[in-house]
């Protein structure tokens, strides 16, 4: 149901029955690693090409929601799902392996969020009984995707970020069973926000703006506090963008705990990890969210919560030819059913 | 000798400040890092700046990729010299030949050895 000019609200309430996170080595030693459901210690995951494993890590990720869901393949409707390879493949080709009928999105990193709010929009209007939704990537694949050759070992700036190997899924359902689930509330679909910025090594600040942009957006569609969250969540602003986009929605008049403001980007690995400003890519988001921060709202530690999934729709054509950086947000709500 | 240490390192050391802020400060890709230098360093050829560098710094001025476009232009004019015009063309793969094939050919052998990433 829309609410205001870009929300949407849930009064059916999708239930979020089970998620699964699937992460590589470097995630294995990163802050979260007792989130995830499966954890590679090789990069290539046995398969013979970066390509290959991204796939492994969106079909393990899938296939362990549903399971964790007590379901079956063929219990699933749709699957939403997208990554950062060209044409996204990963998605396309796990998509061929698991059977299940499926949309391909594109919102580089706000994928996650993307998928999230149409699933909860397809079962909230009786347009599915199930659904399933992911997002991932694949630090070696997105690096040869986006970067030099990376043999070439040129320096990253320290504004640059660490693509995430991981992969996050949910799966929903239109249950009556909420009591205690975790439950979509409403969602905001962001607008593409472009404000100059063409250094593809410095995407937080890029997409800060987006980030703010879908937030005051919410707020005001949804005429709520941001008191009314637990925390608010950024997909991977990092450490350059984060306090940015605090900023900018301060100025709004806005006022946002700084305590209760996060980014998935610097959940995700140690300190002593070097990863310039923290994590990026498509499986960021999904990862933590997924994995992470389901497991800490079914704990009880948060009620509820906004995930602010944030993209840049660049590609490495479009920065070769000087072009900025256009970039989206969008946020969808999850509360634990009372 | 102690003092062709010392200019190799400082105008080798200058060359790639040169490239590094070309990086940093101009926001260009490493790509267009690298070919700005070979094209910087055929101007210098061209102009018979570079070989003196060459003499004064040593590897300081023959290792950075400055010195592939010095060689693409002292090859083509030192054929150019003995056949006219064809020789521009044949010329300025003379010298860097043994560059060019060494990439090729170590590049083959890493591929064998190591499994390629990118």
């Amino acid at each position: 149901m829309l609410k205001g000019k870009q929300s949407w609200v849930f009064p059916n309430r999708p239930v979020i029955v089970s998620s699964a996170a699937v992460g590589g080595p470097f995630e294995a030693r990163g802050r979260l690693a007792n989130d995830f459901d499966i954890l590679h210690d090789d990069l290539w995951m046995g398969q013979d090409s970066y390509e290959k494993a991204h796939k492994l890590l969106l079909e393990e990720a899938i296939e362990t929601a549903i399971q964790k869901g007590n379901a079956t393949k063929e219990d699933v409707n749709f699957m939403l799902a997208g990554d950062l390879v060209n044409q996204i493949t990963p998605s396309s080709f796990a998509a061929r392996t698991l059977g299940i009928p499926y949309f391909g999105l594109f919102g580089a990193c706000s994928t996650s969020m993307e998928g999230l709010a149409l699933a909860s929009f397809l079962i909230n209007n009786q347009g599915a009984k199930t659904v399933v939704t992911a997002a991932s990537s694949h630090n070696a694949a997105i690096e040869k995707q986006f970067r030099y050759p990376t043999e070439y070992g040129s320096q990253k700036p320290p504004t640059a970020q660490w693509t995430v190997t991981g992969a996050g899924a949910a799966l929903l359902t239109d249950t009556d069973e909420k009591a205690g689930k975790l439950v979509t509330t409403s969602a905001t679909i962001g607008k593409v926000v472009d404000l100059g910025i063409s250094d593809p090594f410095n995407m937080g600040a890029a997409m800060a703006p987006a980030a703010a942009d879908t937030i005051i957006a919410h707020f005001q569609d949804l005429q709520l506090d941001p008191a009314y969250y637990d925390l608010i969540i950024t997909g991977d602003l990092a450490k350059i963008g984060s306090p940015i986009a605090l900023e900018l929605l301060q100025k709004e008049g806005l006022q946002i705990d700084s305590e209760k403001f996060k980014d998935c980007g610097l959940m995700v690995y140690q300190e002593d990890q070097k990863v310039q400003a923290g994590g990026s890519g498509a499986g960021c988001s999904a990862a933590v969210l997924y994995g992470h921060l389901f497991n800490e709202m079914r704990n009880g530690k948060y009620q509820r919560i906004l995930l602010v999934a944030t993209g840049a729709l660049l590609s490495p054509l479009s920065f070769q030819q000087k072009e900025s950086i256009p970039c989206i947000a969008h946020a969808v709500s999850i509360e634990v059913h009372p | 000798m102690l003092p062709m240490f010392f200019w190799a390192f400082v105008i080798g050391g200058l060359i790639c400040v040169i490239g590094q802020i070309m990086f940093d400060v101009f926001k260009l890709t490493p790509g267009h890092t690298m070919s700005t230098l070979v094209v910087i360093g055929a101007i210098l050829g061209g102009f018979g700046v570079y070989e003196p560098l060459i003499d004064f710094a040593g590897a300081g001025a023959t290792i950075p990729i400055t010195s592939f476009g010095n060689s693409l232009v002292n090859g083509a004019l030192q054929e150019a010299d003995q056949h006219g015009l064809v020789g521009v063309l044949t010329g300025m793969f003379e010298i860097t030949s043994s560059g060019i094939s060494a990439a090729v050919v170590f590049g083959f052998i890493g591929a064998l050895l190591f499994k390629p990433k990118g």
